[in-house]
């Protein structure tokens, strides 16, 4: 757990950075702080190790105050990634694991070992550990920088816009990532971005910082979403909101409806929109209702059973037909859902809510 | 004058004399340089780390390199009170030229240091002198390393002067050549000095690229 009382942070030149800020990071738990450039949130994140010392107030982290260790001390315990990484070039990708297990005191041979179990789990294979960080792609260090702080298995991570300076495909690759790491290893992480959505996708918790370093709202993704405490929240979480809550409303009570269905070398009978699927019933795409067999019309996204509105309403808009392909665990299509029937359950969804 | 420079070649005493010359040279030029190395690294850290420090230093090195080196030899056994012939005159005015030239470079290399790695580095528990004896010295050899290739050929050639107050070295053909109204030993040290200077670039060039396995060359 992080816990910050009362802290303020006023710079030498009397800007305030941060202000009489009040925030706990529950344990074991992804809290976000997002805002605009100015907003103090990664002065917030550097007074956790110390980077930055507060002109007021108490940081404690797992009920201790930081300023009870030496600081030295104290980072070795707190994991730290940052912005492109900050990887040594100097060294290899090995030695820039081992970095702080080797501060500690480990010996080579076991912060080696550590290293190469690091790289699996981060999902790089252990032939990169030789290479110098010039060698990789910026993902590839991205991912070798969060294998650099979990090397001392520290309970406290903290990230200061990790995955905004790499393209986007890549950046929903480390997303995922972390996710499936944090699902594994359940750290307490302080994470700072300015992109609400990555803060709606990553966070358990969303603090939302103004310029001045208030803050504005602390609260889970969904409520951010559906329930701004101000104009400037509403403002910051941005254009289409409510239609991104859907991620967080199950789609329970959803009437999946059933589809003609063809074989990739089949035409099944024309003069309907029939879904093409492969011989393990994947879906491969559409035929309209005068289409040949052959080569299939492209299909929108798909709803996996047990997902969110969202992903079954995109599924219905994004198809050629209106209808949303809806899949099992394996990818099999087991139907079609309509947007209109997202939308009924959604207001069955809200008039019990309201009640 | 090939014939001058084969007949004076091929006198034994004058071989024995130019390999002890160029031995002395090599002593007067390359042990100022490791001195001013090891000056220039922290004088300039120092100098990298705080403001008013930077300008003062980088100023007061310039100053010094364009004090002639003549003139700086003679001045030495005042203040070091040595002997006015002593090759320490020599060695520590050459340390001083090598400081006064490596103390840019060096403030340079550290300040070419990327701030996100700086950051890391602090945040992973490095204390500051760890930190610049594992991160920023290691960093800044490529930078550091031209900085000294200069240095060693302005030392190289530099020493020669050392003969005109008697500490030997190559220069000491060219006053005797002088002296004597005979070129063939001008001629032979101005080659020698020329490969000496030559053979060490190589040797450093070398040395950089087995300490930076990590710049792409």
């Amino acid at each position: 757990m992080i816990e910050f009382r009362g802290v303020t942070k006023r710079f030498d030149d009397g800007t305030v950075a941060v202000d009489t800020l009040d925030l706990v990071a529950p344990e074991g738990q992804v809290t976000v702080l997002v805002g605009p450039s100015g907003c103090g949130k990664t002065t917030t994140l550097r007074m956790v190790n110390r980077m930055v010392e507060p002109t007021a107030g108490t940081v404690l982290v797992g009920g201790r105050d930081i300023r009870s260790q030496p600081p030295a001390q104290l980072r070795r315990g707190i994991g730290y990634v940052i912005q492109h990484a900050g990887l040594f070039p100097h060294r290899t990708v090995v030695d820039n694991i081992t970095t702080v297990p080797r501060l500690a005191g480990a010996t080579r041979r076991a912060a080696r070992a550590r290293a190469g179990e690091l790289l699996d789990l981060v999902g790089l294979p252990a032939e990169l550990g030789r290479r110098y960080p010039a060698q990789l792609s910026g993902g590839q260090q991205q991912r070798v920088g969060v294998a650099r702080a979990l090397a001392a298995d520290p309970r406290v991570l903290l990230m200061d816009e990790p995955f905004s300076a790499v393209d986007p495909v890549v950046r929903e690759d480390l997303q995922d990532q972390l996710l499936r790491l944090q699902s594994e290893l359940g750290k307490t992480i302080l994470f700072v971005t300015h992109d609400i959505d990555e803060a709606i996708k990553l966070g358990d918790a969303v603090a939302v910082l103004r310029s001045g370093g208030t803050l504005a709202q602390f609260d889970c993704p969904q409520r951010l979403l559906t329930q701004p405490a101000d104009e400037f929240v509403a403002g910051f979480v941005g254009r289409d909101r409510g239609y991104r809550a859907l991620s967080f409303v199950p789609a329970v009570g959803l009437p999946v409806h059933e589809v003609a269905t063809v074989r990739a070398d089949d035409g099944g009978a024309a003069g309907q929109w029939r879904l093409v699927l492969d011989p393990e019933s994947k879906p491969l795409g559409w035929l309209a209702p005068d289409d040949p067999p052959g080569a299939p019309r492209p299909g929108g996204s798909v709803h996996r059973l047990g997902g969110p509105m969202r992903t079954a309403l995109d599924a219905a808009l994004s198809s050629p037909c209106g209808l949303g392909v809806v899949v099992d665990a394996r990818g099999a299509a087991v139907g079609v859902v309509q947007a209109q029937d997202v939308l009924t359950a959604w207001c069955h969804h809200r008039s019990a809510d309201a009640r | 004058m090939l014939d001058d420079l084969i007949r004076y070649l091929s006198s034994p005493a004058n071989q024995a004399k130019v390999v002890q010359l160029l031995g002395t040279h090599l002593v007067l030029a390359l042990l100022p340089l490791l001195m001013g190395l090891v000056v220039a690294i922290p004088l300039g850290w120092l100098a990298q780390r705080v403001r008013w420090l930077r300008a003062a230093v980088l100023g007061s090195a310039t100053v010094v390199y364009t004090v002639p080196a003549l003139a700086l030899f003679v001045v030495m056994p005042s203040v070091l009170g040595t002997r006015i012939l002593d090759a320490a005159n020599v060695v520590v005015a050459l340390a001083l030229y090598t400081v006064a030239l490596l103390l840019r470079p060096v403030v340079d290399a550290l300040d070419a240091v990327a701030s996100s790695v700086m950051s890391a580095a602090t945040a992973m528990g490095y204390h500051p002198l760890r930190r610049f004896l594992a991160v920023e010295l290691p960093m800044s050899i490529p930078l550091l390393a031209g900085g000294v290739r200069v240095a060693s050929a302005s030392n190289i050639s530099l020493a020669s002067v050392g003969a005109l107050i008697g500490t030997g070295g190559l220069g000491q053909l060219f006053t005797e050549g002088f002296q004597s109204h005979y070129l063939a030993p001008i001629v032979v040290g101005m080659v020698l000095i020329g490969l000496l200077a030559l053979a060490v670039d190589v040797l450093l060039v070398g040395l950089r690229r087995l300490a930076t396995p990590w710049v792409a060359s």
